[in-house]
């Protein structure tokens, strides 16, 4: 084990890749945006000269080019940049990427990864704070990957490529910088397994992406009063892992879902769904949902965190949950 | 009038025209015997285009089409009953049922996947293009779309990546929607457009364009190769618009009117007649390629004569293939999302 940041887990991850198959190209080469961490693409920048590009900033095109050049038989990594971004480019992505392999019986095969960083960063305003994850569900045929540790970056992004689905990759501008332990050499996570960033007896909290890491603080939080949290994170939303999900709201008989997404038809509100129409025997008091509130995203700090998911919120929606 | 084509150039050319008239001939058919359901579109009177197009093309090139593919496919040479199959939704289509008139696609040809949405093939191609660029591959890319695709902002966008990036894609603009007659009043009659010159899109980005008549395969024939030479060689895309006579009755989503192509019209003109004559006597490419080729002595008139046939038997059996072929299995309809 190493302690690295999420940033450099994720270009060990890309050069990992590069080096092993000659198809992965890089379109878009300000993959950490323009945060400080983005000097860490320069070394991949150099040792691949003949397979990053930089496209002109037309994101229905990017994604399309992704489409094809998949179909193609390259293997591309598209970076969309800001998530909000990716409904510029929403038809290739939803009428070609995510459709092909169906609409063709099965001919054709669309191995692409879409990156992109999702999520409230502060002061994003309702154009770059987008969490487009609940949207991308709502369309079959994506594989959806929501890291939130370096570990765990490093191991999707090494199987997001490998994969033969188009497969979206969604980072948050705030977990870049995070530091983390990450296993020494090459490694792969499979798509579909949940993993249990803590145990607890008291509640679950299922939470995706930047959303582990306030659950956690939370549940220190709560830890400190005597209540003790579990949290999932699902790690990939396509395909879900609804065994890990299930099993822990049986040990816990209560659901609290946590995701920066909007509330309605969001990622919370289905995994909401997911564990009353499958395990409503286990629960013991209804679920609650905490997500981005259903407005515009504000610009002004105040406005911003109040419709933030925060640990005060989470420690709120814990307490209702269990009656105390 | 080109230079025309050797023998059996011409030849090729005319057995894949033969092959779209018949098909959608049938496709018409079909539908008025309540076969299928669904809008469809039908390539007639764009034939010699897409014919000569497919025979400037290699083994290897990747394709993509429109809704308007029917031609293409069998064109390519794509087996006729498995499209045919894929329209009246059989699980023995090539797509299994599951994209129908619109989608079909045959890999195994080179096809990507066959988009409806207006400008989505033309930057698959290009995508298409890329990816043959970053393996460096000797193939090209060629994307099949009418003058509608133009008015697509995402088509723009392609030019501009292909001309950045000098990938190897040759971009087809099927204008359909002018005609003859339309591009005598200047401009283009039913396109919403404020250019009166498709061309001076891709020229913007220093793409090298040509505009070719879509009913003289000869002339379409070497803009093609011509322009994959470009590709091949590292020079970049190539756009090609080429003027199409649309038969008018395809304008409706739902064609009501049926036509048999008789050939014999193309030596006997007093026999057309009816609400198309006009179209026939005037702007049929298939009826003009028999004309140039009994004219240049490539075919004698009972050749022709057989070579129809022999078109005529083969979307015969791709029919009997269709319509005899199992419908898919409602419990396969969730199957097959990933791979």
């Amino acid at each position: 084990m190493t302690v690295t940041t999420y940033a450099a887990a994720l270009i060990d991850a890309l050069r990992l890749s590069m080096e092993e198959d000659p198809r992965v190209a890089i379109v878009g080469s300000a993959v950490l945006g323009l945060g400080p961490q983005r000097g860490l693409m320069d070394p991949i920048r150099e040792a691949f000269a003949d397979r990053i590009f930089d496209p002109p900033t037309a994101e229905a095109a990017l994604v399309s080019l992704g489409v094809g050049a998949a179909m193609a038989g390259a293997r591309p990594f598209i970076d969309v940049g800001t998530a909000s971004f990716v409904y510029v480019g929403w038809s290739p992505l939803i009428n070609e990427a995510a459709v092909a392999h169906y609409m063709s019986g099965g001919q054709l095969r669309v191995p692409v990864v879409y990156h992109m960083l999702h999520g409230l960063r502060g002061g994003g305003a309702a154009q770059h704070s987008g969490s487009p994850q609940g949207m991308l569900w709502n369309a079959p045929g994506l594989e959806i990957v929501m890291p939130s540790c370096p570990a765990d970056a490093k191991g999707l992004l090494r199987t997001a490529i490998r994969s033969d689905n188009p497969t979206i990759f969604i980072d948050h501008a705030k977990l870049l910088g995070a530091e983390g332990p990450v296993p020494d050499g090459d490694y792969a996570i499979a798509f579909g397994q949940a993993d249990i960033k803590r145990p607890g007896r008291d509640v679950t909290i299922v939470a995706t992406s930047f959303s582990v890491t306030t659950a956690l603080a939370a549940a220190e939080l709560l830890a400190a009063d005597g209540i003790e949290a579990e949290v999932v994170d699902p790690r990939t939303l396509v395909p879900l892992d609804h065994a890990t999900i299930l099993d822990s709201v049986g040990r816990t008989g209560r659901l609290v879902v946590v995701d920066e997404g909007h509330l309605s038809c969001g990622v919370a509100s289905e995994i909401a769904a997911i564990v009353a129409e499958e395990g409503f025997d286990r629960l013991r008091a209804p679920i609650v949902r905490v997500t981005r509130s259903d407005v515009p995203t504000p610009f002004s700090k105040p406005l911003e965190d109040a419709i933030t998911p925060s640990a005060d919120k989470i420690c709120a929606a814990v307490r209702r949950v269990l009656g105390r | 009038m080109t230079e025309p084509l050797g023998r059996l150039t011409s030849l090729s050319i005319f057995r894949r025209m033969l092959l779209m008239r018949h098909f959608e001939e049938a496709v018409i058919r079909l539908y008025n015997e309540g076969r299928f359901v669904s809008h469809y579109h039908i390539y007639i009177g764009q034939e010699a285009t897409g014919a000569a197009v497919l025979e400037a093309l290699g083994q290897d090139d990747l394709i993509s089409t429109t809704h308007r593919n029917h031609g293409h496919i069998v064109g390519r040479g794509a087996d006729a009953g498995r499209a045919m199959a894929e329209i009246l939704g059989r699980a023995t289509g090539f797509n299994g049922g599951r994209g129908g008139t619109l989608h079909i696609c045959d890999a195994s040809r080179g096809f990507l996947s066959t988009s409806a949405v207006v400008g989505g093939c033309a930057s698959l191609a290009t995508g298409a293009a890329f990816g043959i660029k970053v393996n460096h591959q000797a193939r090209v890319a060629t994307a099949f779309f009418g003058d509608g695709a133009l008015e697509e902002g995402v088509v723009i966008e392609a030019f501009n990546m292909a001309a950045l990036w000098k990938l190897p894609v040759v971009y087809i603009c099927e204008n359909n929607s002018a005609g003859a007659v339309g591009m005598q009043g200047g401009g283009y009659p039913t396109a919403i457009t404020a250019t009166d010159s498709f061309c001076r899109l891709p020229a913007a980005y220093g793409i090298p364009t040509k505009v070719v008549d879509g009913t003289d395969m000869a002339a379409v024939y070497r803009a093609t190769v011509e322009a994959r030479q470009h590709c091949l060689a590292g020079d970049g895309p190539v756009f090609i618009e080429a003027f199409t006579d649309r038969w008018p009755g395809s304008n409706p989503l739902w064609p009501e009117l049926a036509t048999v192509t008789e050939l014999a019209q193309a030596w006997e003109p007093d026999s057309i007649g009816g609400a198309h004559a006009e179209w026939i006597r005037h702007h049929d490419p298939l009826l003009r390629a028999v004309r140039d080729l009994l004219a240049e002595g490539h075919l004698t008139r009972s050749e022709i004569v057989a070579e129809d046939q022999a078109a005529r038997w083969r979307i015969e059996q791709a029919i009997t293939f269709a319509v005899d072929s199992p419908l898919p299995l409602p419990e396969t309809a969730e199957q097959g999302v990933f791979a």
